[in-house]
This record gives C-alpha cells, sequence and structure tokens, in this order.
C-alpha cells in the first residue's frame, strides 16, 4: 500500500517527464519548420555608413527581436538587372518566404520573379510597383533634409549653402528644395548652389565638386551621394557640413553639424511580424519621421540651444501634421506659383517634382 | 568670373591631375618599353587600400607613400611575369590584373573603410606661399604634387636625354634589334612595368592620403582608364602627357565651377571627353602615319620570346 502512492508519484513525475520530452520535442521541431526565413538583397557593400549600412542596422537589430523565430541571409553587393534576377529567385527558390531588395532597380526583377513564387513575401525598397505579393516601402527623406535646413540656415554666415547631388531625380530634387525651404525658414536670405556629379558614388567627385562650392563662397555643404567625402572637404576647409545616410561625425568632429539619417528597424519588426502571424499584406509605405524612418543624428556642439529648440519645434509640428515642408505658397525659380496658399503638396506632385525653389541658383539639367 | 575663382580653379586643378600624372607617366614608361599594361586601375587601386593601411597601422604617411608604390610594383610583378615570363596575352592579362585589383582591395580594405585618417597636408613655405597669385598657384601644395612634377622632369630627362632611355625605346621599337645588340629584351620590360605599377600605386596613394584622406571601395573610380587614354592622347610625350592630365582634371574642375555659376554644359558629356579625345587622336595617328606614329613604340603589345631570335 506505501509503495502505491510512491509508485504513482513515480509513474506520474516518469510519464510527465515523457510528456515534457516529447512536448520540447515537438516544439523544436515545429520551431525549426515555422522558421521564417528572411533574405535581404543589397546593392553595395555594407561597409560603415550610408545606405546600405542603415538598411543592415535594420536587418540586426530583427535578428536580435526574433531571435530563433527567423532565419536571415544577407547577399550584398547585387548589380540592378539581370543578376538581381537571379539572387532574387535563388532566395525564393532556397524557401525564403520573405525577400527585402533594398534598391530602386531590383524593382522590374523583383515584380518578375513574384510572378513566380506567389507564396513568397517580396518587399522592395523605393520603388513604385506592386503586385499581390509585391510591396513597397520608402522614407520621407525631405521631411529630414527640412529640418536639417533649419540648422544650416542658422549656421551660415556667406548666407551660401552648397548641395552635392548625383541625379536630378525626383526624389534629390525633393531634398534640395525641402533643405532650402527649411533654411529660408530661419533666415530669407540664405541661397543653395548645386554642383551635379552623375554618380551615387564617387568620393574624388564628390570631392571636387564640394571643393568648388566651397571656394565659391559656401559654408554649409550637404550632399545627396554615398561617401564621406563632402564631410571630410567641409572639415578640412573649415566650413560646416551635414551628411546623408548615415551619422558621419567621426569623419568631421568640427564640420559635422548633424546628418539625416534613415532608419528601418521599426518598419522591417513590423513586416516581419506580420509575415510571423500570416497577415502580411503588400503595402505601398511612405513613412516619414512620425514612422520613426527618419531622424536627425546628434548635433554637433557649435549648434546653439535655440537652434536645436527650432528644430525640436518644427520636428513636433511634422509629427502632428501641422508643419509640411512642401506647404503652399511654394514658388519656383522663375517666380511661378506651383502650389497654392494653404494648401500641402500633394504626394503624387513630390513623386514628380522637376524644379528648383526660388533660392537655388543655377539651372536645373535636362 | 573673378580672377580669384580662376585661381582656385587652376589650384583645384592640379591637384585633381596628380593621380593621372603619376600613372600616365608611368604607363608611359612601360609602352615605350613596348608592353601595354591594361591593369592600370587595378594597380592604383591596391596602391590606394595598402597606402591607407600602413598610414592607419604605423602613422607614417611617407612610409605609406612608400607602402603604395610597392603594392602597385608588386601587382605589376603578377602582370610582368604572366606577360613576360610565360608570354600570355597583355591585352588579357592586364584586364584581369584590373578586375583583380579591384576584388583583392575591396577584400583587404574591409576593416578599413570607416577609419578617418589626418592625411597629407598642404605645405606653407614661408614667404613664398604668401605671394599673390603663384604663392598659391606655385607654393602651397601638398609634397606629393612636387614629387610627381619631379617624377615628370626626372622621366622626360631619361626618356630624351640618357643612354638608359634610348635603350627602354629602342626595345619598344624593335625589341630583336635590341636584342641582336647584346641587351636583355625581358629584363628591360621588366623593369619598365615594374616602374610603371609603382607609379600607379603612388597615384593610389595620392588618392587615399592626400585628395580624399579616406578608404572606399571602388574609389578611383576609373581614374586609370583615363591615364590609360591618356598616354595615347599624349603621343606617347611625357610633355603632352602632363598638358593632357591638367586638361582632363581641369575640365572636370571647371564643369563643377560651371554649374555652381549656371553655365551649362552636360555633365555626361564632360565624362566622356577624355575618351572622345582619344579616339579622335587615335583616328589620326591611323590617318597620317609619318607625322604621329613617330611616337608609338612599334612593338607595342607584343611579346617577345628570346628563343626565337
Amino acid at each position: 500500500m506505501t509503495t502505491q502512492p510512491f509508485s504513482g508519484v513515480l509513474k506520474t513525475l516518469f510519464s510527465s517527464a515523457l510528456l515534457a520530452g516529447a512536448l520540447a520535442l515537438t516544439a523544436g521541431s515545429a520551431a525549426a519548420e515555422d522558421k521564417l526565413k528572411v533574405g535581404f538583397i543589397y546593392v553595395s557593400p555594407i561597409g560603415d555608413a550610408g545606405w546600405t549600412f542603415q538598411h543592415d542596422i535594420a536587418r540586426k537589430a530583427i535578428e536580435e527581436k526574433f531571435g530563433d523565430k527567423i532565419e536571415v541571409k544577407v547577399i550584398d553587393s547585387v548589380p540592378e538587372g539581370a543578376e538581381a534576377e537571379r539572387v532574387t529567385r535563388e532566395l525564393a527558390a532556397s524557401g525564403h518566404q520573405l525577400v527585402f531588395g533594398t534598391s530602386f532597380g531590383y524593382m522590374n526583377p523583383m515584380l518578375k520573379v513574384a510572378k513566380m513564387f506567389p507564396k513568397t513575401h517580396f518587399e522592395h525598397a523605393t520603388g513604385y510597383k506592386a503586385a499581390k505579393n509585391l510591396g513597397n516601402y520608402n522614407a520621407r527623406f525631405y521631411e529630414g533634409r527640412y529640418l536639417s535646413g533649419i540648422v544650416a540656415g542658422s549656421m551660415t554666415k556667406s548666407n551660401k549653402l552648397a548641395y552635392v547631388a548625383a541625379f536630378p531625380i525626383p526624389e534629390v530634387l525633393q531634398g534640395i528644395n525641402a533643405y532650402l525651404r527649411g533654411a529660408q525658414s530661419v533666415n530669407p536670405d540664405v541661397e543653395l548652389n548645386v554642383v551635379w556629379t552623375n554618380s551615387w558614388f564617387d568620393p574624388g567627385r564628390e570631392r571636387e565638386a564640394s571643393d568648388a562650392l566651397i571656394d565659391q563662397g559656401a559654408d554649409v555643404v550637404t550632399h545627396h551621394t554615398d561617401s564621406t567625402a563632402p564631410t571630410v572637404a567641409a572639415e578640412e576647409k573649415g566650413v560646416y557640413s551635414v551628411a546623408y545616410h548615415s551619422d558621419m561625425s567621426k569623419y568631421g568632429e568640427k564640420a559635422h553639424l548633424t546628418a539625416v539619417t534613415h532608419h528601418w528597424e521599426s518598419y522591417y519588426t513590423k513586416v516581419v511580424q506580420a509575415a510571423l502571424d500570416g497577415k502580411w499584406e503588400p503595402g505601398s509605405v511612405w513613412g516619414g519621421i512620425k514612422d520613426e524612418m527618419i531622424n536627425l543624428a546628434p548635433m554637433n556642439k557649435a549648434v546653439p540651444e535655440e537652434v536645436v529648440a527650432k528644430v525640436e519645434a518644427a520636428k513636433a509640428a511634422i509629427v502632428d501634421g501641422s508643419l509640411h515642408p512642401f506647404a503652399g505658397p511654394v514658388v519656383d525659380q522663375d517666380g511661378k506659383e506651383i502650389v497654392a496658399e494653404g494648401t500641402n503638396m500633394s504626394d503624387e506632385d513630390m513623386s514628380k517634382m522637376g524644379f528648383y525653389v526660388k533660392g537655388v541658383n543655377g539651372k536645373l539639367p535636362k | 568670373m573673378n580672377t580669384e575663382t580662376i585661381i582656385l580653379i587652376l589650384f583645384a586643378t592640379v591637384t585633381a591631375s596628380i593621380p593621372l600624372v603619376f600613372a600616365a607617366l608611368g604607363e608611359l614608361v612601360v609602352e615605350k618599353s613596348g608592353v601595354l599594361n591594361l591593369g592600370v586601375e587595378g594597380m592604383m587601386i591596391v596602391g590606394a587600400i595598402c597606402s591607407f593601411i600602413v598610414a592607419v597601422e604605423t602613422g607614417q604617411l611617407w612610409l605609406a607613400v612608400i607602402a603604395g608604390g610597392v603594392a602597385g610594383a608588386l601587382m605589376s610583378l603578377i602582370f610582368g611575369f604572366i606577360t613576360l615570363s610565360l608570354m600570355a596575352n597583355q591585352v588579357a592579362t592586364g584586364l584581369a590584373l584590373t578586375i583583380f585589383g579591384i576584388g583583392f582591395s575591396a577584400f583587404i580594405g574591409q576593416e578599413y573603410s570607416s577609419i578617418a585618417l589626418d592625411g597629407i597636408k598642404a605645405l606653407s613655405i614661408p614667404f613664398l606661399s604668401d605671394i599673390p597669385i603663384a604663392g598659391k598657384l606655385l607654393f602651397s601644395h601638398d609634397p606629393l604634387v612636387y614629387l610627381a612634377i619631379l617624377v615628370f622632369i626626372g622621366i622626360a630627362w631619361f626618356l630624351y636625354r640618357s643612354r638608359g632611355g634610348l635603350i627602354l625605346r629602342a626595345t619598344g621599337e624593335s625589341p630583336s634589334s635590341a636584342h641582336a645588340l647584346g641587351y636583355s629584351v625581358i629584363k628591360i620590360r621588366y623593369l619598365a612595368v615594374l616602374f610603371g605599377g609603382m607609379m600607379a600605386g603612388l597615384g593610389g596613394a595620392y588618392l587615399s592620403l592626400a585628395y580624399t584622406p579616406l578608404w572606399a571601395e571602388g574609389m578611383t573610380s576609373g581614374r586609370g582608364w583615363i591615364a590609360l587614354a591618356l598616354v595615347v592622347f599624349a603621343t606617347w610625350r611625357p610633355g603632352r602627357v602632363l598638358i593632357g592630365a591638367f586638361l582632363f582634371g581641369g575640365v572636370t574642375i571647371a564643369q563643377f565651377h560651371m554649374q555652381g555659376t549656371g553655365i551649362e554644359i552636360p555633365a555626361q558629356f564632360l565624362t566622356m571627353l577624355p575618351y572622345l579625345a582619344t579616339i579622335v587622336v587615335l583616328v589620326i595617328i591611323s590617318r597620317d602615319a609619318n607625322t604621329t606614329r613617330m611616337n608609338a613604340p612599334a612593338s607595342l603589345g607584343q611579346p617577345f620570346h628570346n628563343e626565337l631570335h
């Protein structure tokens, strides 16, 4: 009798241990099967600053957050075009259920592959095409540009700003115009000179362009190109710089006022979560400061408190919607009114932007 | 456009041209010996990363410059061994060297793309640098600019005023004659190739140490190809190489300044200009054999086989 309960206990213990083990086993195998395989395609090497680097920060963030639930594969330096199609197809074929492509030129290849793999989710950055299983996402870079323009407009002494830009496409023009409008909001006399390098990445040319603009009297240099050369040039010539993509302060301790930085962490987290929950849907997301996609890097000590306060105020106003960088009146170089007073420029018009606002010197290359 | 702007443009032109001056003068010597090395871009970029690594690790900028030259020379040694000792096709080997150099530099430079370097600074010579106009244009560059000019004078003297230069040119014109006279064609060509590699390496070092003191993958951005085009453009004359380098450098700088002031020339047109000019020169050379071809080494690109002579 006395042994009965004991053996009963033993039995229960034993069977529960068995059960637990079996549960653990099934849980384990379930985890292995249910692991979401996520693929990332980058256009350039990851490096230490710049466009791809910012995407990779977000990639690391989701790996940390989701841990064992996901398995991430990164393929970098994938040229746009045929090669992109091959890489995308391989990722999809090797069981990746969610594939991020982070360059504009991946749009058509991804669209093609999306049709071949209807069960795979595709996310394409900066494009405009969508399909049943292809979503696109982009950031409102111009919001950050407007804020950094406030800093530049306050810090310039010569009232001449410099902009080293790659190609005259709408996204770059939004940045140029928003930057100057931000600067003009605190300093109506400020003007902007733009130099086109016709290359996203060429440190030598970016250096030459920055030097040329500084030689012409500009004392704050910003850029829409990928290298750190403009900040290096500004540091050497003793003027200021506003960097792009990443915080580049270590390349110019004195020069670097701030940087317009991209953040994909919260978006990628959201997308991965949706995919894990089986609720992923292709979207067309154009997120800004409010969506934590755009921010400014920490300010240089040289920037006075009241300027920082102005930037913070403008930031809050952009978030609550009371301030739009392209709120009317928007007047182009020739004095033509593009947006009437009391209205904001529509997303569609912004995505086709093809003019300089008043205050930009020089003619827009056609 | 005032005087000050013009001085600034001229000043920037000099520094923009220096990588081309180094690389093109080196290639000129190589081609004068009858060897065509298309690996300039690859040797330049390996020179750029190696000098940058040495500068970061040791903090010695002059050691870094030397490292750039040595790295370029080592790269050219690969080329020399394959084309001179193994007598492989020079065009194919040179192209392979460029592709290899770009990949190799990216590989060894992975850890260095994030480092800010305090590069080689411009000189400030008391009194001389303060002279208006001339002081800025002539006496306030960084030391490598003066090194480039010295090298130019050295090469111009060597090629046309020294016995060694005569032998080198003879090797390029008619290797079999040079061989018959008892000169070792292979040895002379090896030396020329090594010198060319060193110069390309120095051009790369100038980019990563002085011009834009940083390392970025693919930072030479086609300057090696422009240097190659420049040699043809200059019809194999050192003086014209120098002028051509300033011209090609100046066009870029002037274009940036013009954009700022609103004068319009499509940038794409200016980017293709060096190559366009080279094609024009090639057409002229092939039309008028007597005047211009005299400078083109007759045996350019042809392998030399000791046993056949």
